[in-house]
């Protein structure tokens, strides 16, 4: 078998034990309330950070809006279940609600990917990043104010206010409120984020072991030479940064069906930062690090909320020292000199922003 | 139309303290090639250290401001040593997320210090009468209090703050003579080519460290100024006050062209102007995501923002 | 070569390009037949890799025409050039350096399989069928080169010799009909010189291919080159026979000055 498939099954298998573990333990009434309410969020950010990683690891882009896709994700998902189930002539079983929310979410921020990829791809580096922070932004000030109301008249929709309704208005169903949010129904239980973040990991490691993830990684690697061998370089940039939208929609659609009242300001660009991070302490273009790297640093501050006030602290703390450990010069050259390796996959050249090449050109 | 000046005034003032929050992003930028995201943190330090000084009964207030530049700075250096150093010729990735875990260090610090309760902070022009201007006939008239209005009756059209006017004057007066610095002394001309070219530099005799340090020390000071005049101007800080004004000084600084010192100027100075007109004439829920809108637009028109300078990679 | 064959693969017509107010490359003319070896010399600065780069579409020529096999590629992009025939290695190498050896080589030929994104994330058959080739055809160039020992290496932990036959081998897995090859030669020992000359013989041999080199060591320009452009401040000093070429007078007060 070849290494990196061999490397994928064992990742998708392990994601697999781990979360239909919890899963099982959690409905047999094994762990506390504390962690069974991180379940399904810890399941979210993985599916967060392993669709960013396509972005950032593999196609080599500084993205700061992640957040913002989600956000689409999660407005979009929770709008259709919720129109869906007040339509008082449409009868849809629960589960195809839900199905249906979720695929429209991903379309949505795949959409989305599309509209700001086609300009936003053009930029590079630390332009790229503001720019989409900026959409990210963007996105929360919007979702912020959306006001959606239903009547018997149909939809109503208000933008920084709350619609005006005709006097015949009967049966009044406030969807979206603006800065208050949504409540779209609490579809969301551990087993469905479990498959769906299954099914998401198997969708990018066949995606990234394919002539298209080797043409995005090709692209990340030196875009010049990759256009010399016919590699169209903004196919494959907005491809990947499509489908890391469209995953990062689907669980924003577990998540609006997660929580009971989903208000925008929950995404903001620290969020984006949060997801950041968590791809780059776990290695970049790594899913199984990013697996990894997710439940470890976002269950450890939970779990250790006793401990209180001082955990953010010590989290910004080891956040410093592990990337000085890992990447500054010094500390390379000792590890190389006493033959050990990194605790953490260290961040590859991949990120170098010199101008200069070597060698001079005529 | 009066009132249309007074939100213009209002936000040349506003985008004043963006252009000096946003120097010390393009300086830093231009010469270590990295995003500091803990500089608008840093604002909030020179908040609360202010904050706490102004509120002492021994320390008049222009020892408190020292005192805010100060901290400010020595944080500044401290940070850049500390955490940047080591890892200059990292992947700028590294960097940034060092950078970012600072920011979170310094909110956590002041959360455990000064707990979240925003804290309300006395203006540093407390009690100076605003300027007004009012009409009487043709003939503008100013004053500077409503009771020395020469015709007691005469309402004012146009209200300027103390506040708004000293981050006007200050900013100006800062800028011109972080001009004059740059240009004209040999250490503001060292910092030029080492944001050109640091081997280069090294080799012509340019302590390269210590510039590098000089130039958080003058990006930290700036924010210290910056954090005065914003906390007068919108007086509440938390912990969290300084994360929105440091990515939109983050903004400005792109949008002039990251790099670049003008650039930073006129970016910060735009910013603010068109944030308080869309918050007056659009929607103030909307003001933030018309900012970035326009930034967006502006970067998809000019990719290296209004001053910068256009890269091609040599093949 | 081949006396009877006189239609170039590749004309070059009062090609011309300014950057400024400098004019990099001044009406330049050249024909290079099929299967023929030929060498682009000149002093540093004297435009060579910037015909390369309109060659390629990098940069777009001011004036001037390109044309492939009797077809004009002016102004064309990168990859459209590329997809009509001509490929390239890079006078600093350009390798994807993050990905295996193998990978790098199934990059160049990715144009040449059909599957799609959708059928490569489902697996469908035409997947692993395609891979499959891509993979054998993959290595078959590799042994050319002797680098399938080392087929999963990193591209980037390859010795500098190894790299730039890695660049030619990647070059060659796009099936160009003509090989732009920038200073194979640079940086490398009189032996890995000699080595590269056998190498370069035998890859037109083995592919039929056609063959435009930059190169400054004259010791392999003369041991392959069968013919000769000299460029001088973007223009063309001399042409024709390597040997005659490399006589003349001008060339050599070009080269060592006055």
């Amino acid at each position: 078998m070849r290494k990196q498939t061999k490397n994928n099954l064992i990742t998708f298998i392990g994601t697999a034990v781990v979360f239909f573990g919890l899963a099982a333990l959690s409905q047999a009434g094994q762990l506390n309330n504390k962690i069974n309410g991180m379940l399904v969020l810890i399941g979210i950010y993985v599916i967060l950070a392993v669709s960013l990683n396509l972005t950032v690891g593999v196609l080599g882009e500084l993205s700061l809006g992640h957040a913002g896709f989600w956000c689409i994700g999660a407005y979009v998902s929770g709008t259709v279940s919720l129109i869906l189930q007040n339509s008082p002539n449409v009868a849809v079983p629960d589960w195809l609600r839900f199905t249906a929310a979720l695929i429209a979410g991903g379309i949505a921020a795949a959409v989305f990917g599309v509209l700001i990829g086609i300009p936003v791809l053009r930029l590079r580096g630390d332009y790229l990043a503001i720019v989409t922070l900026g959409f990210g932004e963007i996105m929360k000030s919007l979702a912020n104010n959306i006001y959606l109301v239903m009547d018997n008249n149909g939809l109503h929709f208000g933008f920084t206010q709350a619609p005006e309704l005709a006097e015949n208005s009967e049966g009044a169903k406030e969807l979206l409120r603006g800065p208050i949010g949504m409540s779209a129904p609490q579809d969301t239980n551990i087993w469905i984020v479990t498959v769906v973040l299954l099914i998401c990991l198997a969708v990018l490691m066949m995606f990234i072991d394919s002539k298209s993830g080797r043409a995005c990684m090709a692209v990340r690697d030196n875009y010049i030479a990759a256009q010399s061998v016919g590699i169209n370089v903004t196919k494959f940039r907005l491809m990947a940064f499509t489908i890391s939208a469209a995953i990062a929609g689907i669980a924003g659609g577990l998540y609006s069906h997660s929580i009971s009242l989903l208000a925008a300001k929950t995404f903001d660009y620290n969020k984006s930062i949060l997801i950041l991070v968590f791809v780059v302490l776990g290695g970049l273009g790594s899913l199984r690090g990013s697996i990894i790297a997710t439940i470890i640093l976002y269950a450890l501050p939970e779990l250790f909320r006793e401990v209180g006030q001082y955990r953010m602290l010590i989290y910004a703390i080891v956040l410093i020292g592990m990337m000085i450990f890992n990447n500054a010069p010094f500390f390379i050259q000792l590890r190389e000199r006493i033959g050990a390796s990194a605790p953490v996959q260290r961040i590859k050249g991949m990120f170098k922003r010199d101008k200069k090449t070597a060698g001079g050109a005529e | 139309m009066m009132s249309f000046v007074s939100y213009l005034v209002n936000g040349l003032s506003l985008g004043s303290i963006y252009a000096l929050i946003a120097l010390g992003y393009t300086m830093v930028y231009g010469i270590a090639k990295m995003l500091n995201f803990a500089h608008g943190d840093i604002i909030m330090v020179g908040g609360y250290a202010a904050f706490i000084t102004m509120a002492t009964s021994w320390c008049p207030l222009w020892l408190s401001m020292l005192i805010t530049v100060a901290v400010c700075t020595v944080l500044g250096v401290v940070i850049e040593k500390v955490a940047y150093k080591p890892l200059r010729g990292a992947p700028p990735l590294a960097v940034l997320i060092t950078a970012i875990g600072v920011s979170y260090l310094l909110q956590n610090i002041a959360l455990l210090t000064q707990t979240a309760n925003p804290r309300t902070f006395t203006s540093v022009a407390a009690g100076a009468p605003p300027f007004m201007l009012a009409f009487e006939g043709k003939a503008p008239l100013f004053f500077t209090n409503a009771a020395d209005s020469p015709y007691g009756d005469l309402k004012p059209v146009l209200t300027i703050s103390m506040e708004t006017f000293l981050a006007i004057v200050v900013s100006v007066v800062i800028m011109i003579a972080l001009t004059l610095f740059i240009n004209k002394t040999k250490a503001g001309k060292a910092m030029l080519a080492c944001s050109e070219d640091k081997g280069a530099a090294q080799l012509m005799g340019i302590n390269v460290n210590g510039t590098i340090t000089l130039t958080f020390a003058i990006g930290s000071a700036l924010a210290a100024v910056a954090a005065v005049l914003m906390c007068s101007t919108y007086p509440q800080i938390t912990p969290y006050t300084g994360s929105m004004p440091g990515i939109k000084a983050f903004v400005a600084a792109v949008f002039g062209g990251i790099g670049s010192i003008p650039g930073a100027m006129i970016g910060g100075v735009l910013l603010g102007v068109i944030e308080l007109l869309s918050k007056a004439y659009i929607s103030s829920q909307l003001s933030d995501a018309i900012v970035f809108l326009v930034l967006i637009i502006v970067l998809v028109v000019r990719p290296t923002g209004i001053m910068g300078k256009k890269m091609n990679e040599k093949v | 070569m081949n006396e009877q064959n006189t239609a170039p693969i590749l004309e070059v017509r009062e090609l011309s390009i300014q950057f400024g107010g400098l004019r990099a490359v001044d009406g330049l003319n050249m024909r290079v037949k099929k299967g023929q070896l030929y060498g682009l010399i000149g002093p540093n600065g004297a435009g060579k890799t910037t015909v390369f780069n309109m060659l390629t579409g990098v940069y777009k020529p001011t004036s001037g025409g390109i044309f492939l096999d009797g077809v004009s590629i002016t102004g064309k992009s990168p990859v459209e050039i590329n997809k009509s025939g001509i490929a390239r290695t890079f006078q600093n190498i350009r390798l994807f350096k993050a990905m295996s050896v193998l990978d790098n080589v199934k990059v160049g030929m990715q144009n040449q399989t059909k599957y799609t994104t959708i059928e490569g994330i489902l697996r469908l058959p035409r997947y692993f069928k395609e891979e499959k080739q891509m993979t054998e055809k993959a290595i078959e160039l590799l042994k050319v080169f002797e680098l399938d020992g080392e087929q999963a290496a990193l591209a980037a932990n390859l010795p500098y010799g190894k790299q730039r036959k890695l660049e030619i081998a990647r070059a060659l897995a796009t099936n160009p009909k003509l090989l732009l090859l920038d200073e194979p030669a640079a940086g490398m020992n009189p032996n890995e010189t000699a080595e590269l000359m056998e190498t370069i013989r035998f890859v037109r041999e083995k592919f039929d291919m056609t063959i435009l080199l930059i190169e400054h060591d004259m010791k392999l320009v003369v041991g392959i080159c069968e013919e000769l452009t000299v460029l001088n401040f973007g223009q063309e000093l001399a042409q024709g026979e390597t040997s005659a070429v490399l006589n003349d007078p001008k060339v050599i007060t070009a080269y060592l000055g006055d």
